[in-house]
């Protein structure tokens, strides 16, 4: 193995510099009245996508965003050496299912909300090591499926503690190559941090720890400092999260400013659109990623961006059995 | 950090919810199906119903509005801002077994909606008749 690529204990540097293709995102409703619909160009009026059931609705997002993806970046299928994508629902079935007819070599991965950049890191890496030439990596969720899985059915008259946060209807795909304006330059993998939390409706505080700790691993390894980026962006911590984040990071020394976003308070007006904390979920960081981020790079609005997806490793059994939230942070830094 | 000083600096950070404000929509969405359970109970009566069939008809009216605007789509808009006013009257009850009932349809009759339908009123129930047991025997050792 190279010596080289690795930089410090957790992160790696893509010395070939691969490249983002081309993105494919696809939302529902909600996320396309919220402050980036604009961004989102293609966005579903039924949030059941013409599906009979939900899981099938968030399927059909993975078939939609892929397709979208492979057509931006003009590829076929048949171009694609690997396909890497996860979501939320119990063994990854919307991914798999949505993905199912596509005939490319796939790889299922969970990260919970973190999943775009885990796929990105895994997807750069491949390509980096010369083991693919061309990568798509995907992540997606839906606010009504997960609703189902992790909370109560739809329909259920419950009240949602000021510091939930709402799942986003969305998947993000984008294709990982040679010949890109984009450059991946590094990936910081996570490690797991689990500071005690039980709250599953308050995953932003879960998840902050996995964020400080991969930021400072980031910048330990790499040497760099958080003005160096024009835009540092954690996936979904929402308002909580972000605040108790931005906290810590103060208290380690690392100043962040105006050039701090977190796709979660970006992706909905929390208050017109009563999401309390913000959105969460795979397709909240991948949508606003690949629908408005990356877009913004490709207009050289910014050169520098380091995307740090968070994810809170859960599942309803461990929460009903009372168990703390293990929560994750991957890194991926890049830059025009 | 040590865990429980995050866990307290991490809930100086999360907001309450609104004490005050759910206080005040309880009691007035939960007052107001109060009253129309009592509106109904006087009607039922001013038909010559017999008391024990008036509190049946009002609880299968009570009921049959919740499943209603359940199905609708409307009872957990207003249950959002109702909170217990709406979840502790007998409409909370039908809301809490329709809405798993209509959720679960796509795994079908069976064990989707059959089997489903009782996943978030199970717990009601199930202490609900051991309790009345108990009371029960209660009643029958020392008052009977």
């Amino acid at each position: 193995m190279s010596q080289t690529k690795r930089l410090g204990g957790q992160t790696v540097e893509f010395i070939t510099r691969p490249t983002i293709l081309g993105c494919g995102v696809v939302v529902g409703p909600k996320e396309a009245e919220g402050p980036l619909g604009e961004d989102f160009t293609c966005a579903e009026t039924d949030p059941m996508l013409g599906q009979d059931s939900w899981e099938k609705a968030e399927s059909m997002l993975f078939t939609k965003a892929v397709s979208e993806c492979l057509k931006k970046s003009a590829l076929s299928p048949g171009d694609v050496n690997y396909m890497i994508a996860g979501d939320l629902l119990n063994q990854c079935t919307a991914s798999s299912f949505g993905l199912r007819t596509l005939g490319v070599p796939y790889l299922g991965i969970y990260g919970a909300c973190s999943t775009m950049a885990e796929g990105l890191s895994i997807g750069a890496m491949l390509v980096d090591g010369g083991y693919a030439s061309k990568v798509i990596a995907a992540a997606g969720s839906h606010f009504c499926s997960a609703e189902k899985q992790y909370r109560f059915p739809l329909e259920y008259g419950g009240q949602r503690p000021p510091g939930a946060q709402w799942t986003v209807t969305g998947c993000g795909a984008a294709a990982i190559g040679y010949g890109g304006n984009i450059k991946i330059t590094h990936t910081t993998t996570g490690r797991i941090e689990d500071m005690g939390i039980r709250d599953a409706n308050n995953m932003g505080a879960a998840m902050a720890p996995a964020f400080v700790s991969t930021v400072k691993a980031h910048f330990a390894d790499t040497g760099r400092t958080p003005n160096d980026y024009d835009l540092i962006v954690s996936g979904d911590l929402g308002a909580v999260g972000r605040e108790i984040a931005a906290e810590l990071l103060d208290k380690e020394g690392f100043a962040f400013g105006d050039n701090y976003k977190d796709c979660g308070m970006m992706i909905f007006d929390s208050k017109k659109q009563d999401t309390h904390a913000g959105g969460s979920g795979c397709g909240c960081s991948a949508s606003v990623l690949c629908g408005h981020i990356l877009p913004k790079m490709e207009q050289k609005k910014i050169s520098r961006l380091l995307f740090i997806a968070t994810g809170a490793l859960l599942s309803p059994t461990t929460t009903l059995q009372g168990e703390s939230i293990p929560a994750i942070a991957h890194a991926v830094s890049m830059e025009i | 950090m040590q865990k429980t000083e995050y866990k307290k600096f991490a809930q100086k950070h999360t907001p309450d919810s609104p004490m005050g404000k759910n206080l005040v929509w309880a009691f007035l969405v939960g007052g107001a199906i109060c009253t129309l359970g009592q509106l109904l109970g006087d009607f039922f009566r001013s038909r010559e119903m017999s008391t024990d069939a008036v509190s049946a008809a009002v609880s299968i009216s009570l009921i049959f509005l919740s499943i209603l605007l359940t199905g609708l789509d409307l009872y957990d808009g207003l249950a959002k801002h109702a909170g217990a006013g709406t979840l502790v009257p007998i409409t909370g009850f039908a809301n809490a077994v329709a809405s798993p009932a209509i959720e679960f349809k796509t795994e079908g009759y069976i064990l989707g909606v059959g089997a489903k339908m009782f996943v978030v009123a199970g717990p009601v129930i199930t202490y609900g008749v051991i309790s009345s047991v108990a009371a029960g025997i209660l009643y029958y050792l020392f008052l009977m």
